[in-house]
């Protein structure tokens, strides 16, 4: 790991000006920040951490969605946002292990747009919004490619506004080493209807089913997802799967996630 | 039997109490006044030459006392393979020089170049990455059947084909063999890879080098399995120090499953550079370095026929291997793929004809060498699979056709046609007993049930051996060894009665210290919590052989029962002088030496303390002390056995295979710490499951190692075994032991993989997938989805 500085802001407004200083870099649960560090592979001058700015922490109700905080835990949206959005509180407990849930933050990941990174999929079929230090983004204008997001340089995600499904389940195929999603899928029925979206599989990231959203809004049953496929073209082929495997996964665990959403 | 625990209790490991709190001492923790830190460069291609390494910048860095490269070491030796293989046709095997640092060529991605070393650790890296080396690229050379076909292709400049070796098992058998497949009424033929491993210990290789400039003496604080041995390589080989002045220790090891045997090219340049500093100099490799430069296992390229008569009668074995070797010859490499390989070939069973092919082959990879199991997994893996498959293609039961072919009990000593001579063994009873234990008679049953839930359930068998006990000296300097294999033991009875044993072997985990205290307590009668077991410096033990091949307990075990018996010799002829009787009719029992029918007794404590103050001692005819020496070279391998089932659940949509339940039915001889034993057993089928399922090193056509990090290299975890159902009620004490030791070590990472492979294959046929009839592990739900569907 390089010298860098540390700073830690307690308002979004000042994390904000700490944010312009030559080199320097948001820190949030450090759970994929640090370790890139360490490997000598990023070499921020200036770590803004987030942690210590409290109304950007926590889970609660804002107008009927489920409002999560950008430096709040997977270990918290775990236990606290269940008995809001239960699917949602299950994809929290699975990402990585205890030690990872009780630092890495739904922020962090976010901002990081993992290509097989859980959150994505959750906020892109909620058809969730993201909260900034200085505006609202869509789930549908965030995500632009692997590693890719709409945020500018020092932009701040401040929160996560979710719309509360009537249903909804995460289905995650673990890649069998790092345990990321090899594909990963968030099936959520509200009434205007359904939104599936993939993660884990495709060379652009997260992705809307939108075939299947059409059928699935139709009847929201497996049966009605059965006699559709999705191309292998643009999916991820690596030593864990090809693309067809990936293609495969993703129709089997929306059916999966279709029969289980709760 | 002693109170706190002698042969055959499950004595808790008295180690683990350091270990789980934080008090055990690895080579990481040790630090010496004054250290330095060394930062080796490594290379980023798999294959370059070198055209200059400039260090000038580095050498200006903060902090930096020196930059060292392959240059500063051409004139030392180079690190020599322990084995001579003889090809075929009688040529040499080829022995490119193993140089401490990479010097004219890079021939793996982490062949190391170059060392920085400086006051801190972070003053180091920032100098690394100042060192500038132009190095141009050369084509890499990293598929073995590439290597051998395309002769402009090459590792070494002046080894054509990249082959070692072409080595054949027994070669004067090899017409018998082949008329015999010409005869055969039925030819089974499988062509299939074992997975080439990152053996991945816990703790990652690290080595201080401390030269003392007062006295001359070089020490070595380091990472292995056997002391002794990197000693003797680095003095007599590398770096032409006299083995008096070179201490070596191995502290607290975390783990090494054969990846610490060998003496790598670090521990020489520390040496060095500690010498040239006149300070210590200290490493510790990180894990990025550790999947780099370890020495990797397996990776072999098999194609294996078995001829049979129609009833599924073995009649020959014939198989043709390419074994990968990576860049180097790691000290143990020649030996892995061919004497703890070939001679592995006939199993358990009776096959009359067996004849086998080794090609060995460099590549620009990492070196490959022995890795828990080391050949044997790799003989029993191709065996199980094509004896599996012929009982498909005969439709025959392979509970019923690995019965008959089982070489049976009253057939020992078992000369096999490939050179081992197995001593006892009773492998229907382990079957027996593994058909009981795995509940074979519900499968049906169980397997309805996972039908219900859309899962495809199979059963997968395998019987296996293995020799070990590495092993006896005459025998192997026969097959081409440079080392002897015997083991040593000291035991030194302190005055006040208490007992230290000096151990050549090396315990990395295996719970040494527990048992074989458990085993001196119960000969002498004295509480194990007497007797501590010292291991681990040459500076305080006799010349040993350290820990690998399921050696530590039938070999240097039996150093140790050798040096006890000659205490308690002694012991008795103090005792008669004592009791004034004749040394013949002194009995020693339960601690006591007693002059037989008579109540006159002296404890061993009393006859301790005389030998130390021996103001009532036969001065004349006997020296003081207590304290007595054994080597003991064994006089065979020993030959554990044993049969493995596994049972997993597939589900058919996603290719992913669960492992529902695993078997163990083994026979190790005498058990002497059955709760170790079991241990053993759970670590050694859970690295096995892991090579069958999980791991896999894999290189990209340019020798980038895709598998670098635990991000793609999946290591078994806990939640992906099953509970392990082990039984070891089988014995047939090993015959040329005083223990009945066999060893248990590696025996779990050889019986499975196999037995894994089998239940998948036979879960996807009994799930109408019969098109399906091998799969390459690891058996990735990928590659399982994959298999399916084709
Ligand atoms: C062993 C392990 C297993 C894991 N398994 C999974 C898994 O199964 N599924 C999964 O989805 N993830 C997994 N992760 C990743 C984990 O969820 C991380 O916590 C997450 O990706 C990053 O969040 P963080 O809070 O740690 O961010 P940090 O590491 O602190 O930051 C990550 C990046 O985001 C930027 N950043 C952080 N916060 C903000 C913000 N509020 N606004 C703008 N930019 C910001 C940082 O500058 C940095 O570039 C795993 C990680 C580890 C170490």
């Amino acid at each position: 790991m390089h010298n860098f500085d540390f700073v830690k802001p307690s308002s979004v407004a000042d994390a904000v000006r700490a944010m312009s200083a030559e080199g320097a870099q948001a820190l949030s649960g450090g759970q994929t920040l640090l370790p890139t560090m360490k490997q000598r592979l990023a070499a921020p001058a200036v770590l803004v951490s987030l942690t210590g700015i409290a109304d950007t922490r926590g889970v609660c109700l804002d107008n009927g969605a489920l409002s999560v905080g950008g430096a709040t835990t997977h270990a918290v949206v775990a236990s606290e946002a269940r008995r809001y959005y239960p699917a949602l509180a299950d994809l929290a407990g699975g990402i990585g292990d205890p030690a990872v849930r009780s630092r890495g933050t739904i922020g962090g990941s976010l901002a990081n747009n993992d290509p097989s990174a859980c959150y994505p999929a959750a906020v892109l079929a909620s058809g969730a919004t993201i909260l900034t230090d200085r505006r609202r983004i869509a789930a549908d204008d965030f995500f632009q490619g692997m590693f890719s997001t709409a945020l500018h340089d020092g932009e701040i995600i401040t929160g996560v506004l979710f719309p509360i499904p009537e249903k909804a389940a995460y289905v995650k195929f673990n890649q069998p080493a790092s345990r990321f999603a090899l594909t990963g899928v968030f099936v959520a029925k509200y009434g205007s209807g359904v939104r599936v979206a993939v993660t884990g599989a495709s060379t652009d990231g997260v992705f809307r089913w939108t075939e299947a959203e059409r059928a699935l809004s139709a009847s929201f049953t497996p049966a009605a997802i059965a006699g559709l496929s999705l191309p292998s073209d643009g999916m991820i082929a690596d030593l864990h799967g090809s693309a067809a495997y990936r293609a495969n996964l993703a129709k089997v665990l929306t059916g999966r996630g279709v029969a289980s959403a709760h | 039997m002693p109170k706190d625990g002698g042969i055959g209790a499950s004595t808790v490991r008295r180690e683990d109490i350091r270990f789980l709190t934080g008090k055990g001492r690895y080579t990481a923790d040790i630090n010496l006044r004054g250290q330095a830190y060394a930062c080796f460069l490594r290379s980023e291609v798999a294959h370059g030459r070198i055209n200059k390494i400039d260090t000038a910048e580095a050498r200006a860095m903060p902090g930096v006392l020196a930059v060292m490269t392959g240059a500063d070491f051409a004139a030392m030796g180079g690190n020599p393979a322990g084995w001579h293989i003889p090809s075929r046709n009688g040529d040499a095997m080829k022995e490119p020089k193993r140089p401490v640092l990479a010097h004219g060529k890079v021939r793996h991605v982490g062949d190391a170049y170059a060392v920085v070393v400086a006051e801190t650790l972070e003053q180091a890296r920032d100098a690394a990455g100042a060192v500038v080396a132009d190095i141009t690229e050369l084509p890499a050379v990293v598929d073995m059947a590439q290597a051998v076909a395309n002769p402009d292709l090459r590792v070494h400049d002046e080894i054509a084909n990249n082959v070692c070796f072409d080595w054949g098992w027994i070669e004067d058998n090899r017409a018998a063999v082949d008329a015999a497949f010409k005869a055969a009424p039925h030819v089974t033929t499988l062509e299939l890879v074992n997975n080439r491993l990152v053996p991945n210990a816990m703790e990652p290789r690290a080595s201080i080098g401390d030269y003392d400039p007062g006295t001359g003496d070089y020490k070595l604080y380091t990472t292995s399995q056997n002391p002794h041995l990197s000693r003797l390589l680095i003095a007599a080989f590398v770096m032409g120090i006299p083995e008096n002045k070179l201490t070596v220790i191995a502290p607290d090891v975390g783990g090494g499953f054969g990846s610490k045997i060998y003496h790598y090219g670090e521990e020489a340049a520390v040496l060095a550079a500690s010498k040239a500093l006149n300070r210590p100099v200290k490493w510790v490799a990180d894990r990025s370095e550790s999947f780099l430069s370890d020495a990797h296992g397996r990776d072999h390229v098999t194609r294996i026929e078995l001829a049979t008569d129609l009833e599924g009668n073995f009649l020959a074995l014939r198989t043709e291997t390419l074994a990968n070797v990576g860049a180097y010859l790691s000290n143990f490499s020649t030996a892995t793929p061919t004497f703890l390989h070939g001679t592995l070939m006939a199993g358990p069973y009776r096959t009359p004809l067996v004849y086998v092919n080794v090609k060995a082959v460099f590549t620009n990879t990492a070196p490959v060498d022995a890795y828990r199991g080391a050949g044997r997994p790799e003989a029993t893996f191709s065996i199980e699979r094509v004896v599996d498959k012929m009982c498909r293609e005969l439709k025959l039961d392979p509970v019923a056709v690995r019965r008959k072919n089982l070489i049976q009990p009253d057939q020992y000593p078992y000369t096999t046609p490939v050179g081992l001579v197995y001593d006892t063994g009773n492998y229907p009873a382990t079957l027996d007993k593994l058909i009981e234990i795995a509940d074979f008679s519900g499968f049906e049953a169980r397997r309805a049930e996972s039908a219900k839930r859309g899962k495809l359930r199979g059963l997968g068998l395998s019987t296996w051996i293995e020799a070990c006990g590495i092993a006896p000296s005459n025998l192997v300097g026969v097959l081409g060894a440079r080392v002897g294999l015997y083991d040593a033991a000291t035991v030194r009875v302190n005055a006040t009665g208490n007992i230290s044993v000096m151990t050549g072997a090396h315990s990395h985990g295996q719970g040494h210290e527990t048992v074989f205290a458990q085993i001196v307590s119960d000969k002498l009668g004295i509480p194990a919590s007497s007797i501590d077991i010292v291991h681990g410096d040459t500076s305080k033990i006799p010349f040993g052989m350290g820990s690998y091949g399921s050696r530590s307990l039938a070999v240097g075990g039996t150093a140790m029962v050798k040096a006890v018996d000659k205490i308690i010799a002694k012991g008795k002829k103090i005792a008669a002088h004592m009791l004034e009787a004749a040394e013949g009719d002194i009995v020693f029992e339960d601690g006591k030496f007693s002059v037989t029918g008579t109540d006159k007794a002296k404890t061993f404590g009393e006859i301790a303390f005389s030998a130390y103050v021996p103001h009532n001692y036969p001065l004349e005819t006997l020296e003081p002390g207590l304290e007595e020496t054994a080597f003991y070279d064994p006089a065979n391998f020993t030959y554990p056995a044993g049969a493995y089932a596994c049972e997993v659940e597939v589900d058919a949509e996603t290719g992913r295979v669960e492992i529902a339940s695993f078997a163990c039915a083994d026979d190790f001889g005498n058990v002497m710490n059955p709760m170790i034993v079991n241990g053993q057993v759970h670590g050694g089928v859970a690295q096995g499951i892991g090579q069958a399922l999980l791991e896999a090193a894999a290189y990209d056509d340019n020798g980038q190692l895709l598998t670098g990090s635990y991000m793609d290299y999946a290591m078994p975890r806990a939640d992906d075994l099953p509970m392990f159902t082990v039984d070891h009620s089988c014995n047939t004490p090993c015959t040329h032991n005083p223990l009945g030791v066999k060893g248990c070590g590696e025996a779990g990472a050889i019986g499975s993989p196999p037995a894994v492979v089998n239940a998948v294959i036979d879960a996807l046929h009994r799930g109408g997938h019969t098109h399906v009839t091998h799969i390459d592990m690891p058996l990735t739900p990928s590659r399982v989805w994959s298999a399916i569907q084709n």
